[in-house]
């Protein structure tokens, strides 16, 4: 019953959304307020039956229903309580539903949240919000049925692959879905935009913070992609130019140029026409993402989703919904004139710089992705294109993103002086060469590109703290006099230090992993001792320990830095699950300096030795922490004050002689 | 001209699109061969348990034959197999087999047991060498080899009736009214 | 293994390219550390071919060990780098390398990006040759 009462609700949620999208839009065109007032109530309405049918699922999993086939074939009742929430959305059904819970979520966030919006502006806006979920909706009832009954219905279900029982399954594909749908809103605003044709500061600044949000929950989800697969698949690598992941990198980078061109537009009412093509490109590669993943194009799952109806139907969701947005912008765009002026060295050429690098940079990632797909439809052979490719592509488009990324901060709004800028960084940028060298001299002379990406995050680490020490006036004035101006910094403004700053570390940590991780690999008895970088692991033996659903082989390291350190253990695990499949969890020390990482494998000779891999991931903890720290810096740029009240503040007085105060 | 640049991404987006499209009727994963119209790499396979002859690419010279990649736990083969005893009940090509990568020395013998052995040599394949040598992904794959030693024709899954007849007869006969 | 990513992308669309990667095991390593950095380094840019853009020095694919211990076994009998690569080339394709080779097919991958940035480039040139003019136009006529 509860499986039938979740379909109903979502195909209710089809009719609300039809209601949410058409007739709004109609109304909004004639001036018909009846018709308008339609779109919030449909909006929250949707969101609730769209929630309806999510519980009824999880209800379905949680009780291990296994009339219903999602359940039958991805849980299992002996399967932690955890996993068995979570698969919910550890299976195409369930998480294609996640995602317009998502949608329908945003949708009556906008509906909620969105009363200082000029009101034909929200009513296109949750017009084309319904829309996207009609056609989303439309796909699940129509391909992806997850309340599809299973006859006869079995005793136990197929359970979830074991690769995903793990507390990562629970958080990623939710912010991840946050992130990536969450776009959708700027891609409703850019349309509703161009329907109405005009693009002002104020739409700029509408568009901020669920852009803001967006993108922080895309950068967590992100992330924590990239730690689970560094501790689950069990030899310390976080980022692989899998198709997979590109496909949720590209939003993210489009996302993040956005983020940077709306200050543009919103404070000097410029770079109109670029930002709204942001806003429609930055879901578009989401919507890409998903035809990718899910259509098996890259990825072979033609074996198993034998129905190709998937492909063909997200192929045309994406074609009718981007399609048409680009048409709007082909009619409307060159419309859109900006009335702002500013001269190409200031904060906006600097944020226009930043626009470049990183659409380029998302267009090469696009290229490398999709080419093989391309030469293969031309029939000119099967190539494959990957990390090497995209390491050798991608990173020098980064590297004059970072340098710039320390000098725009400095300059001034509307024209601002290169002189000053690169004269005040001048200590920066030569204790970040310093200290680059001396990680050439120390570690290792073989890799200059290793000490010139520790260059590149000290330079920008330095110069990040420079600008937030010379906007609090340190060390000019009185120290009490920088701590009232460090209270008074908007906090837009801690936002962009603490993202630029959290990059930083992300660089120190990525060149450092990537350069100077060592590695041990060993067949060793109980007794066995290994040393690995400063310290010293001892092998203790492993033993046979019985998990809720699987048996674990369980090793014991015994770990000490030097020999006068505080001794540690470590528990790296193989499970075996009962019901299909094996895992490695590996065991992990993080320290200052970097993660000791220790996994057990397969035994040889009938049980004394053990196949161990240990490593050391230099740094990769300034990773993680730099990774958080930029989503600190959206979520508090997002909490600021200008995003909450209603009216545009007053523009400044053009071509003022003193210094824009900062923002 | 200005006006023109907003259409641009309409217009890439129907190009891919249509890249799409075409993309969705493949499989990413069939593979051609690298080695069409190239001579069989050098390899030297033992026999498997049982047997004294083993596989090396010398065999493969004076006749068109079929090579087969095979395993008893590719449940593929199974199904391809039937077939492959017809064709050699009628005698309608030498089949040769690489047994790649069994489990242990006893597995693969004891499935050909089980349901007869098509095979006109057989090369033990413990270490991909074979399989490797060929290009070979995954199994079933069979390889037709005309007489010179070259390798001709590819086919990756089981081979049924239909692709025989379809794909593969063709091929064979054409190589043998070669002279 | 190719299943086993296959489902895993399926279920989830999963950001992660999880194949449960162990990949280098203790009697595959040679004893030579020269000559085993040199196969690590091969083996980073050889696909594993049953896998979903992995190397083979990060898959535990049962083929992509044989590779693994074929690229050591070449080298012992004195291959370089480069004959390593093209043998393993001449039986599975250009499909095999992670890094394509550079050849008509793959210009466009190659220098596209090349492209995109000289092209993005001079665009932005005029865009800031006109905001710099505009600028100092309305400064002086202030």
């Amino acid at each position: 019953m509860t499986a039938e009462i979740g379909h109903f609700a979502l195909i209710l949620a089809l009719v609300t959304a039809v209601v949410q999208g058409v007739p709004t839009l109609i109304g909004a065109q004639r001036r018909d307020a009846l018709w308008m007032a339609l779109a919030v109530p449909a909006a929250l309405l949707q969101f609730l039956l769209i929630a309806l049918a999510f519980a009824a699922l999880t209800k379905a999993f949680v009780t291990s229903d296994f009339s219903v086939m999602t359940v039958a074939m991805n849980s299992h009742t002996a399967k932690p309580m955890l996993y068995k929430v979570a698969g919910v959305w550890g299976n195409h059904e369930g998480s294609m539903l996640l995602w317009v819970l998502v949608l329908s979520l945003f949708g009556a966030a906008i509906a909620l949240f969105g009363r200082n919006l000029r009101p034909s502006l929200k009513v296109r806006v949750l017009a084309i919000q319904g829309l996207l979920g009609a056609g989303f909706l439309t796909f699940i009832l129509f391909t992806s049925n997850p309340f599809a009954r299973l006859f006869p219905v079995p005793i136990d279900g197929q359970d979830l692959n074991p690769l995903l029982q793990d507390p990562g399954l629970a958080f990623h594909p939710p912010l991840l879905y946050l992130g990536y749908v969450g776009l959708s809103t700027t891609f409703s605003f850019a349309v509703a935009a161009l329907i109405e044709g005009r693009v002002d500061p104020a739409w700029a600044r509408w568009v901020r913070p669920w852009t803001l949000a967006s993108w922080a929950f895309l950068t967590a989800g992100i992330v924590l992609g990239s730690w689970w697969a560094y501790y689950e698949l069990g030899w310390g690598g976080w980022w692989f130019w899998d198709p997979v992941e590109n496909a949720s990198f590209m939003p993210w980078l489009a996302a993040t140029a956005l983020l940077h061109s709306a200050i543009v537009s919103e404070k000097r009412d410029a770079l109109k026409s670029w930002t709204v093509f942001l806003a429609i490109i930055a879901f578009a590669f989401s919507l890409l993402g998903t035809f990718l993943v899910r259509s098996g194009v890259l990825t072979s799952v033609h074996a198993f989703a034998s129905d190709p109806t998937r492909g063909v139907f997200i192929l045309a969701l994406l074609i009718v919904t981007v399609g048409g947005a680009f048409a709007f912008y082909a009619w409307r765009g060159p419309a859109l004139k900006s009335s702002g002026v500013f001269h190409p060295i200031s904060r906006e050429g600097g944020l226009v710089l930043n626009n470049f690098l990183l659409t380029a940079a998302a267009a090469a990632v696009l290229l490398g992705t999709l080419y093989p797909l391309i030469l293969d439809v031309l029939n000119a052979g099967k190539i494959s294109v990957g990390a090497p490719y995209f390491d050798s592509v991608f990173i020098p488009m980064m590297v004059p993103l970072i340098i710039a990324m320390g000098v725009g901060p400095m300059l001034n709004w509307k024209r601002g002086s290169l002189k000053t800028a690169t004269y005040k960084l001048k200590w920066a940028a030569l204790i970040a060469v310093l200290s680059g060298f001396g990680v050439w001299l120390a570690i290792d002379r073989a890799s200059a590109l290793a000490a010139f990406g520790m260059t590149l995050a000290a330079w920008l680490l330095l110069a990040t703290l420079y600008e937030l020490a010379d906007r609090i006036h340190l060390f000019r004035s009185n120290p009490s006099e920088s701590l009232r101006r460090l209270r008074r910094q908007p906090r837009a403004r801690w936002g962009m230090t603490l993202a630029h700053g959290g990059l930083a570390l992300l660089i120190a940590g990525m060149t450092a992993s990537s350069a100077w991780k060592t590695e041990k690999i060993e067949a060793m008895a109980a007794g066995d001792t290994v040393t690995l970088a400063a310290y010293t692991l001892t092998f203790k033996g492993a033993e046979q320990v019985r998990g809720p659903n699987y048996m674990a082989t369980r090793g014991t390291f015994e770990v000490q830095r030097g020999s006068t350190g505080t001794p540690f253990i470590l528990h790296p695990e193989k499970r075996v699950y009962d019901v299909q499949g094996q895992t490695t969890e590996a065991a992990i020390q993080p320290t200052f300096l970097g993660d000791i990482y220790a996994v057990v494998g397969d035994t040889q000779d009938g049980g004394k030795t053990f196949v161990t891999r240990l490593y050391f991931n230099p740094l990769v903890p300034w990773m993680w922490t730099g990774a958080l720290v930029m989503v600190l810096g959206g979520l508090i740029s997002l909490s600021d004050r200008r995003h909450r009240v209603g009216a545009p503040v007053a523009r400044r007085q053009p071509g003022s002689a003193t210094p824009a105060p900062a923002e | 001209m200005k006006r023109l640049l907003f259409f641009v991404p309409l217009i890439v987006l129907v190009v891919l699109g249509v890249y799409f499209a075409f993309g969705l009727q493949r499989d990413p994963q069939v593979l051609p061969s690298a080695l069409i119209d190239q001579k069989v790499p050098e390899f030297d396979l033992a026999a498997i348990e049982g047997a004294s002859q083993g596989l090396s690419n010398a065999d493969l010279m004076g006749q068109v034959t079929l090579v087969n990649i095979f395993g008893s736990w590719c449940v593929a083969c199974r199904i391809e197999h039937p077939f492959l005893m017809e064709l050699k009940a009628n005698n309608v090509i030498p089949i040769y087999g690489i047994d790649w990568r069994e489990p242990n020395r006893q597995a693969g013998p004891a499935w050909l047991k089980k349901f007869g052995n098509p095979y006109t040599r057989i090369g033990d394949d413990p270490r991909s060498e074979g399989a490797i040598a060929f290009g070979v992904t995954g199994a079933p794959e069979t390889f037709i080899v005309d007489k010179r030693g070259v390798i001709r024709h590819k086919f990756a899954g089981p081979i049924t009736r239909e692709i025989w007849e379809r794909q593969l007869r063709p091929v064979v006969q054409k190589l043998r009214s070669d002279s | 293994m190719i299943r086993f990513s296959a489902a895993l992308i399926l279920a989830l669309g999963l950001l992660i390219p999880f194949q449960g990667a162990q990949a280098v095991n203790p009697d595959e390593v040679l004893a030579d550390p020269a000559l085993e950095t040199r196969a690590r380094d091969i083996s980073q840019e050889l696909r594993c071919v049953v896998c979903q853009n992995q190397s083979i020095d990060d898959s535990d694919a049962d083929l992509a060990r044989d590779l693994r211990v074929l690229v050591r076994a070449r080298l012992k009998a004195g291959d370089s780098d480069d004959e390593v690569i093209a043998y393993v080339v001449s039986r599975y394709g250009d499909f095999v390398l992670l890094r394509p080779p550079v050849k008509g097919a793959t210009f466009i991958l190659w220098f596209g990006p090349l492209l995109i940035v000289i092209v993005g480039a001079i665009g932005l040139f005029f865009y800031f040759r006109r905001a710099a003019r505009d600028a100092n136009a309305q400064k002086e006529s202030r």
